[in-house]
């Protein structure tokens, strides 16, 4: 236990050069660019005297390593801007924001491991058969959708042609629910939370449509790295003596089988992670959905640059965060990668 | 590897995968489409006609008409030389930088690997997406702009790929012989060591594609990078959206279609060629 706190506290540290090239980065992409800066955060409306006014607000008069000391010291007390949108400070927006994001991306999670590691494992039992290759088909096919016309596509024939799906207005129909107590900002949660089962069924026919949107693109590499991972380690030798001995089917495939085959698994996460948090960008706007890709999409389209760089780090350090917890599973998961370090 | 064994594995691959024969296929139409697409599209892609504004598909409009009157097919058709110019010129560009610069950091190590390894890991810090979005956003909203976000998000993949590959060579037998006949180091690399790993790289390049085109289209369908009226597939998609629960289907469904293949075809491609060049990596 201690080892593996060790080797977590590494984990840890090792992320911090990251954050620091993530911060280097943002700050790059605002500051550092031909074209002016004070001209992109004043916005498209601006006349000169405010250009100059934004100027030195932001501290552009200055040299550039200076700037990037009083951007640290900014980061450093929360402060990402005001937005020109809403005329509020970027964190609060992205905070209030940030839930209805992170809820979605991991429903669409859920579903994509939910599907893709059993069909994996299927397929892998019966390699070469017509269902191996109808899994692969699916997977592969699912995988050349992009994410906001599979969005579309959902929203036309599930609300549209056939009303399965209600109104894609976002997380929660407020013509006949009302959003649950925040408590963790989940609405899945929180109305769990109350008890309030009929605000779980509203919340959870929101989400259904988009979220299987976000999640279809991963399953071809979720189901085939299951695939091929478990295909190697039901040929191993550990496993045949499983067989050997009598052990149940079940047995086998899950306890000897499916743990050992897990590593390669968790680790092709990181870029399905990495897809995921980025294609909210995509579809939020498609449903309505008040997350921060819908906030980030508007803020680009009217040039609202603090707003697009609070945005943009705040994705970043997620995604190394997730990352992070991606690390600590397969630590727990493998005992290999435990003692590696 | 021997001539026969490369032609015999391309016959296994073509007769043994259907799909990858489809891939070849499918190829062939878009590079046709993206070449001659112009001179063969019935109308011009930015001809309004009032009087003929959203028609479902017809023989006279094979697409329907969008909101202006434009024809669909033709833009469609036309578009295709746009979306996979900016993915093959995105995946050019990062294949030939990331290979160089990974190639580098392989063989010479020390600290040259050390900030190549820095820069690598913070671009894949970033939720891949999101980086392109800043940097088209940052950059400023043009198709070169584009390309560049497209190259730099892909960096990685042939960076870390080349530098991997290269490190386990340099120490080869015959490396240390070409060392010893006095080669120098830009020779070796090129000549003996980058050669070799060309055929798995262009296997990396072909997987990459599908990727590249979602990437240039999911931008302009945020309406990053190409403007209207450019026809262009991702930003048709996100203007038949407003017609979407008018039922006016054929406005985003052709569009998007023409990306499912293009994205599908090259995934296919990249699979097929990769059973040829190097079976083992098979999933």
């Amino acid at each position: 236990m201690i080892r593996f706190l060790r080797i977590a506290g590494k984990r840890l540290l090792g992320a911090v050069p990251s954050l620091i090239g993530v911060i280097i980065v943002t700050f790059l992409l605002s500051h550092a660019l031909p074209g002016d800066p004070a001209v992109l955060f004043a916005g498209p409306a601006a006349d000169a005297a405010s250009v100059a006014q934004v100027r030195a607000h932001l501290g552009l008069d200055h040299s550039l390593p200076q700037q990037f000391l009083t951007y640290i010291w900014q980061l450093a007390h929360g402060d990402l801007g005001q937005s020109l949108t809403t005329g509020q400070p970027v964190m609060t927006d992205l905070v209030q924001r940030l839930p209805a994001s992170l809820e979605l991306t991991l429903v669409a999670l859920i579903f994509a491991i939910g599907v893709a590691v059993p069909l994996g494992i299927w397929a892998a039992t019966r390699p070469n058969s017509w269902i191996d290759h109808l899994c692969r088909g699916t997977v592969t096919v699912a995988a050349a959708f992009p994410t906001f016309f599979i969005a579309l596509l959902l929203v036309y024939v599930f609300y549209f042609l056939i009303p399965l799906a209600p109104e894609p207005v976002g997380r929660l129909n407020d013509v006949y629910f009302d959003a649950p107590t925040t408590i963790t900002g989940f609405y899945l949660i929180d109305s769990l939370l109350e008890g309030d089962w009929q605000t779980f069924g509203g919340a959870l026919a929101q989400i259904i449509l988009p979220a299987i949107s976000l999640g279809l693109f991963a399953l071809a590499p979720i189901a085939r790295i299951t695939r091929a991972a478990m295909l190697q380690t039901l040929a191993s030798d550990h496993v045949r003596t499983a067989r050997a001995l009598g052990l149940s089917r079940h047995r086998i495939l899950i306890t000897y089988a499916l743990r050992n085959a897990m590593l390669p698994v968790v680790n092709v996460l990181g870029m399905v992670f990495s897809f995921v948090l980025g294609s909210n960008v995509l579809i939020e706007d498609v449903y309505g959905w008040p997350g921060v890709g819908a906030y980030a999409v508007k803020a680009v389209i009217s040039s609202d640059y603090a707003a697009v760089q609070g945005f943009i780090l705040m994705m970043a350090v997620l995604y190394i965060l997730l990352n992070l917890v991606v690390d600590l599973l397969s630590m727990m998961v493998d005992p290999r990668v435990r003692f590696e370090g | 590897m021997s001539d026969t064994s490369l032609i015999s594995r391309t016959r296994y691959a073509l007769a043994e995968n259907r799909m990858t024969l489809l891939a070849a296929i499918l190829f062939a139409l878009l590079i046709f489409c993206a070449i001659f697409g112009s001179l063969l599209a019935p109308y011009s892609p930015l001809m309004t006609n009032e009087g003929a504004r959203m028609q479902p598909p017809s023989w006279l409009h094979l697409f329907g008409t969008d909101s202006l009157g434009r024809d669909i097919f033709s833009r469609v058709l036309i578009a295709t030389r746009l979306d996979l110019g900016m993915a093959i010129s995105a995946v050019v560009i990062s294949f030939v930088v990331g290979t160089a610069l990974g190639a580098m950091a392989g063989y010479w190590g020390g600290w040259v690997d050390a900030i190549f390894g820095r820069v690598m890991d913070t671009i894949m810090a970033f939720p891949l997406f999101v980086l392109a979005m800043g940097i088209v956003a940052a950059l400023g909203n043009n198709v070169t702009n584009i390309i560049i976000a497209t190259a730099v998000i892909n960096l990685p993949f042939y960076g870390r790929f080349a530098r991997a590959e290269v490190n386990v060579r340099r120490d080869l037998a015959y490396v240390e012989a070409a060392r010893m006949g006095g080669n120098g180091a830009i020779r070796i690399l090129w000549g003996h060591i980058v050669r070799n790993i060309l055929p798995v790289m262009l296997v990396q390049a072909s997987l990459n594609m599908g990727w590249a085109i979602l990437n240039a289209a999911g931008l302009s369908f945020i309406g990053l990078g190409v403007r209207p009226p450019t026809p262009e597939w991702g930003i048709m998609v996100s203007e038949g959206a407003s017609y979407i629960f008018s039922g006016e289907w054929w406005t985003f469904v052709f569009p998007g279609g023409a990306l499912v293949i293009a994205v599908f075809c090259f995934n296919l491609l990249g699979d097929g060629l990769r059973d040829i060049v190097d079976p083992r990596r098979r999933t």
